[in-house]
């Protein structure tokens, strides 16, 4: 009997709730739960870290505030869930999270066989390799022999095998399951060499007691395009995503910033009117944001609340922050560099 | 009651409350429940699979997997397949699990007898080791021994030299043997030995037997196992050379080397399984009646002896269901690898798992390859079990 | 009176001493540490050993300690030992985790609640266990769910409507308790008849649609709102059936399914009631204050799933048997690592599209199926060491299954495993740390995670608060192992023959 009971109540429960998660598409369901779900990585100083006072900031950090402030005009309405490697795609896959903005390179495999769409590259970025100075190495191509630890699960592993093949080197991986793990190894003297995203190693050199022991040797081994993703099947979503990282670099094209998006609306360059979403001569609305489901002035929230692509880039891992990155291929189009968003029109 | 025999001397049971019919009632209530469960599941997986234009199944199991592994005990380079990739992590496994039981059935074996010592500070020490080491979680003793292991160890160019061993931060780096053409003569030698050392054995066994004389055969087949191999060697003119490791740049080359991961995980096991085995081995050895050991010096028989011959037989009667099941423990323990960057099975399956994204195909693997070591070690110790038995009686 | 011989004492020889090597601490160190040469060796051995071990880690952890200091550069010299202050300055953060600083007051609660009402539990001389328990297995648990995480549960009113259907239905079969199953089928053959159809027609619901209809709680399919109906009509019948029939037995059932019904809509209440507490997310807790819930949740669900599995184990009927034991054995034969990946990135993919729980959710509901499996053999344990003639006895007095075991079997077995359940939970406690292999920040991911602060980075920072981890965890799980072998002589004494 009471077995009986228990069984009708799991039933009953799962139909239950079955019924009250009936699947709509993620901009509804977020605009009815009044946030944007974001995986983060938890501790990468210039992408997604959490400070002492548990404020998160970084460039994958912000982007999510810009699709917050997209959809609800407020940058704040946004939760992160810090994320491993090797949970980061299942969390995305299982609708634990919204966006994945946790520099995460796009591959064919991911992109194709994961049920996964990466929506835009929010930075251009290359594996390298981190040494000790007093090794008094200069060159990638000098570390045979040399042990390397690094990450598990990421594309990392893959580039380094592929390099140190293809250059006739000898090597051993140490391979860990967390970044943390990885840098502790590395300051023991576990290996020689530490590789990840250049990016990466500037920021985890940031956190060593004395990070001028540690030089960053000059060799890109790979491209590693960083984006959000979200997932398969759901366009309306994924334009959301793409296109709000589209304004930001629009945004910074044109010139617009946090500072003077209001002064810009007045402008008479066609092109800033359309992305500002200010209303045509004739009285009748630009119709963009709401094309995609977003409010008329959808780019000035973002612009207003996150700034535009340069601004995210210099405030948080730019030449005026320790990690002391410079634009390079980061750069617009236009100023020598890879950055570059179909137009909005 | 089956309604055969006849029923009218039978009390008449009420359909409902005849206990057959509520057996079966509620069997197949939990059949239906189970298969309902189980096709929910299945259910919601496929959708789930589908929605994410995965499939199931298992075909990257040939594909190339482009990663290096940092201990393999087979051939294996970065185009090998995960499959194999999969295969090393389980040799690394039983690797360490089989060189942990042994450690630690010794160490466990010594404490255990030591808390027993009438020695009051050898008790002592033996008694605050257990309580130490048991209440420890092993993950941070993992973490601690892998500290303890790379921490104060020099780098490579300082590398502790003994005797062409070299002892750093990146493993101990030894010699290791190069047997050239002729040196199946050394093989056949090995063999020879073994099979002498188990005829010996048997001689010495039965000439006790027959005339009470003793002979030590122990050390005459440790003998034979060393020597005659030698013997053969060296008739075909020592055809061994050594391959030293020579340090490089960076590390050394050359040689055989045991990664620092390694050690920590297998003091790290060791350490922690034998505390509770000295723990089943002190409640062995205790359980064996006192006039057991009383009769066995009535007899005359050395103390000695009569452990070796009165109290262990009777002790491992005991011992061996608990012990069995640390080991099983310890071979599930060793998954804890992952913290530390040993490539064992957990580890391999996890970086396949995240390189392919096959989650339910490599959580399947990892239990079938669990499940089954549990029950092969459960039926061999079943099988020892019941041989220890028989003695008995 | 005889007379006198010379040689013969007539007072009592005066009592010497007893040899000096014999008594006192001379007598006492010969006996235990110098017996023989061979021990005196071994003695002065382990004696060294003990002197080297003591010196370098008192040395290390006290006399050549750091103990003041505000960043890195009062432990970053050479030759120092460990570094407190690292300790010092990240210890609120190893207890409460990355929780809210000045929502802190609520896990403090918890801790002072769970804490008063734990001690008493331990105590076997205090009273009222039973209702002592129910405070810790149920209340307690609300409580902390709804301090913790904020409450405030979007609870919808389909929800309620749903757990009313079902102890609607739950009353539809208080009759056949009260009656009997023969005499209750006869009694209430109506209300059965009606839960029964709507029971076909909920099941139908499923499968073909009837449309929807706008109800009081929003807009429901037909079917299930028939379905709902003819369960309450059915309940309903039968209470007022049960009410005027005025027998003891039957007022009694009603009580309990009464309490039943209050208990649960209230806590749905509690639950979904806006008590103005900021909610706090599971990704937000860490350190001890995960520890204890993930150890404590694991123990609490994997008592009652280990009884049904260990009764299951036990049982005749041969699917029920076998069930009970691939799953305890399937549980049991794979590490806990392997149980925590299949939770965090396996179970998401058999969850119905839209379900999902949050990390820590998954890692609960792996370590409480984990643990439920090792309760079970310790249960079983129990279960074996209870004379059969408990069992003949109880069927001999007319008791019905569920009556002999939970009031004559169960009682006694569960006394006589109470050690068993300390040592699992002692072994819980200290499985817990393996979550931080999926991300979570339990008490070791928290101070592992201290390290990588460039703020306090330097030699001495892991081993300083690996050992303070170890200590944290010896403290604990040594307290419990002696709390269990303190039972297990209380025990041992009463059921002495």
């Amino acid at each position: 009997m009471k077995r009986k009971i228990i069984g009708l109540a799991l039933a009953a429960s799962a139909s239950i709730f079955a019924a009250t998660a009936a699947a709509a598409g993620t901009l509804d369901d977020v605009k009815t739960k009044g946030f944007v779900q974001c995986g983060v990585n938890p501790a990468l100083a210039g992408f997604g870290a959490p400070d002492a006072q548990n404020n998160w900031t970084g460039m994958d950090i912000d982007f999510c505030r810009a699709v917050a402030a997209a959809i609800f005009n407020d940058p704040t309405k946004v939760k992160f869930t810090p994320l491993t490697a090797k949970d980061r795609f299942t969390a995305l896959q299982s609708n634990e999270i919204d966006i994945l903005s946790r520099n995460s390179t796009w591959t064919m495999t991911r992109d194709t066989s994961l049920g996964l769409k990466f929506a835009g590259i929010m930075y251009y970025d290359g594996q390298g390799f981190m040494v000790k100075k007093s090794l008094n190495v200069d060159s990638a191509l000098k570390l045979s022999g040399a042990a390397v630890c690094t990450q598990t699960g990421t594309t990392t592993e893959l580039n380094l095998a592929d390099y140190f093949k293809s250059n006739n080197l000898e090597y051993k991986v140490v391979a860990f399951e967390k970044n943390e793990e990885v840098l502790a190894a590395y300051q023991d003297g576990r290996c020689d060499v530490f590789t990840t995203d250049q990016s990466g190693l500037y920021a985890s050199r940031l956190t060593f007691g004395t990070p001028d022991e540690h030089i960053v040797l000059p060799e890109i081994i790979s491209k590693e395009p960083l984006g959000p993703v979200v997932r398969q099947g759901d366009d309306a979503w994924f334009n959301v995503v793409k296109w709000t990282y589209y304004a930001l670099v629009n945004a910074e094209e044109l010139g617009v910033t946090s500072k003077n998006v209001e002064e810009m609306k007045a402008s008479t360059n066609p092109e800033i009117l359309r992305l500002l979403g200010v209303k045509n001569a004739d009285g009748t609305a630009a119709g963009f944001g709401t094309g995609i489901g977003l409010s008329e002035e959808w780019v000035v929230q973002i612009v207003k609340g996150v700034g535009n692509y340069g601004e995210i880039f210099e405030r948080n891992v730019g030449e005026s922050t320790p990690l002391k990155i410079s634009r390079g291929k980061n750069a617009l189009w236009n100023a020598g560099g890879l950055q570059y968003a179909p137009p909005i029109r | 009651m089956s309604a055969a025999e006849g029923s009218s001397l039978e009390p008449r049971v009420s359909f409902w409350n005849d206990p057959n019919t509520r057996s079966y009632a509620v069997q197949a209530i939990m059949v239906l429940a189970l298969v309902a469960l189980g096709y929910e599941l299945y259910a919601n997986a496929s959708v789930n699979l589908a929605r994410l234009g995965k499939t199931f199944g298992y075909d990257f199991w040939y594909k190339s997997a482009g990663f290096d592994i940092l201990q393999s005990l087979i051939p294996y380079t970065s185009s090998s397949s995960y499959g194999t990739a999969i295969i090393v992590g389980f040799l690394n496994t039983i690797l360490v699990a089989v060189l942990g039981i042994f450690l630690a059935t010794v160490i466990g074996f010594l404490v255990g007898i030591m808390r027993l010592s009438k020695n009051w500070l050898i008790a002592k020490i033996a008694t605050v080791y257990v309580e130490l080491i048991r209440n420890i979680p092993l993950f941070l003793q993992i973490l601690i021994w892998y500290g303890a292991v790379l921490k104060p160890l020099p780098g490579p160019k300082q590398a502790l030299n003994v005797g062409g061993f070299y002892l750093s931060n990146r493993g101990l780096n030894m010699p290791s043997p190069v047997f050239d053409s002729g040196a199946w003569l050394g093989l056949v030698g090995l063999i020879a030995g073994i099979v002498g050392a188990i005829i010996l054995r048997r001689w010495a066994r039965a000439r006790q037997m027959a005339t009470g004389q003793p002979f030590p055969y122990i050390w005459g087949g440790f003998g034979l196992v060393i020597f005659l191999p030698i013997i053969g060697l060296l008739v075909a003119g020592w055809p061994v050379s050594w391959d030293t490791p020579k340090l490089g740049a960076f590390n050394f080359s050359g040689g055989a080397t045991i990664i620092p991961e390694f050690i920590a995980l297998l003091f790290a096991l060791s350490v922690y399984t034998a505390s509770f085995i000295a723990e089943i081995v002190r409640a062995g050895i205790q359980a064996v009646s006192h006039g057991q050991t009383e009769a066995a010096s009535a007899l005359g028989l050395r103390a000695g002896l009569t452990t070796r011959l009165v109290t262990v037989p009777q002790a491992m009667r005991i011992i061996i269901p608990p012990l069995a099941n640390q080991y099983l423990n310890l071979t599930k323990n060793s998954s804890l690898a992952v913290a530390i960057a040993y490539p064992d099975l957990v580890a391999m399956g996890g970086t396949v798992l995240n390189q392919t994204g096959k989650a339910i195909e490599v959580v399947l693997i990892w239990m079938v390859v669990y499940l089954s070591l549990s029950l092969l070690t459960s039926s061999f110790m079943n099988w020892f079990n019941s041989r220890m038995k028989l003695v008995e009686r | 009176m005889e007379p006198a011989v010379a040689y013969v004492r007539t007072e009592e020889a005066p009592k010497l001493a007893a040899p000096a090597n014999l008594v006192g601490w001379r007598g006492w160190v010969l006996a235990n540490l110098f017996p023989n040469w061979k021990n005196g060796l071994l003695t002065i051995i382990a004696g060294l050993f003990l002197y080297w071990v003591l010196s370098n880690v008192l040395g290390w952890a006290l006399f050549r300690a750091v103990w003041t200091g505000e960043n890195r550069d009062a432990c970053a010299v050479e030759g120092v030992g460990a570094c407190w202050p690292f300790v010092q300055a990240k210890f609120l953060q190893w207890i409460y985790g990355f929780y809210p600083i000045d929502q802190r007051w609520r896990v403090n609660i918890c801790f002072l609640v769970g804490g008063a009402a734990l001690v008493p539990m331990l105590m076997p001389s205090a009273p009222h266990k039973i209702w002592n328990a129910l405070f810790l297995l149920v209340v307690f648990p609300l409580i902390v769910f709804i301090l913790l995480t904020g409450g405030h549960f979007a609870l919808p009113l389909s929800t309620f409507a749903g757990v009313a259907a079902l102890l609607a239905i739950a009353a539809a079969l208080l009759p056949l308790s009260v009656y009997g199953i023969e005499e209750g089928i006869q009694k209430a053959r109506i209300n059965l008849v009606l839960a029964g159809v709507g029971i076909v027609v909920w099941i139908a619901s499923f499968l073909m649609n009837f449309g929807t209809v706008p109800t009081p709680i929003g807009v429901m399919s037909v079917g299930k709102s028939v379905a709902t109906l003819l369960f309450f009509a059915s309940g309903g019948l039968a209470i007022v059936q049960l009410m005027a029939d005025r027998n003891l037995g039957a007022l009694s059932v009603l009580r309990g399914w009464l309490i039943v019904a209050l208990a649960l809509f209230l806590a749905m209440l509690l639950l979904k009631i806006d008590f103005g507490l900021e909610p706090v997310e599971t990704s937000q807790w860490g350190g001890l204050l995960v520890t204890l819930v993930v150890a404590i949740t694991g123990i609490v669900f994997s008592l009652p799933l280990g009884i049904l599995l260990a009764l299951g184990r036990r049982s005749n009927m041969p699917i029920v048997k076998y069930f009970s034991i691939s799953f305890i054995e399937i549980w049991r034969g794979v590490p806990l690592i392997t149980v925590l990946f299949m939770a965090s990135v396996m179970l998401p993919l058999f969850l119905p599209p839209g379900v999902n729980f949050d990390k820590l959710t998954r890692a609960l509901i792996a370590t409480a199926i984990f643990a439920s499996a090792y309760m079970a053999e310790v249960v079983r344990g129990g279960l074996q060491a209870i004379p059969r003639g408990q069992f003949e006895a109880a069927q001999a007095l007319g008791l019905s299954y569920w009556n002999m075991m939970s009031l004559i079997v169960l009682p006694q077995a569960l006394k006589i495993v109470i050690p068993g359940i300390v040592n699992s939970f002692i072994s819980l406690f200290k499985d817990t740390t393996l979550v931080a292999v999926i991300g979570l920040f339990d008490l070791l991911g928290i101070v592992v995670a201290g390290f990588a602060d460039s703020k306090w980075a330097s030699p001495q920072t892991a081993p300083t608060g690996y050992f303070s981890a170890a200590l944290i965890f010896w403290v604990f799980c040594f307290g419990m192992s002696r709390y269990s072998q303190f039972i297990e002589r209380r025990l041992n004494t009463g059921h002495k023959r």
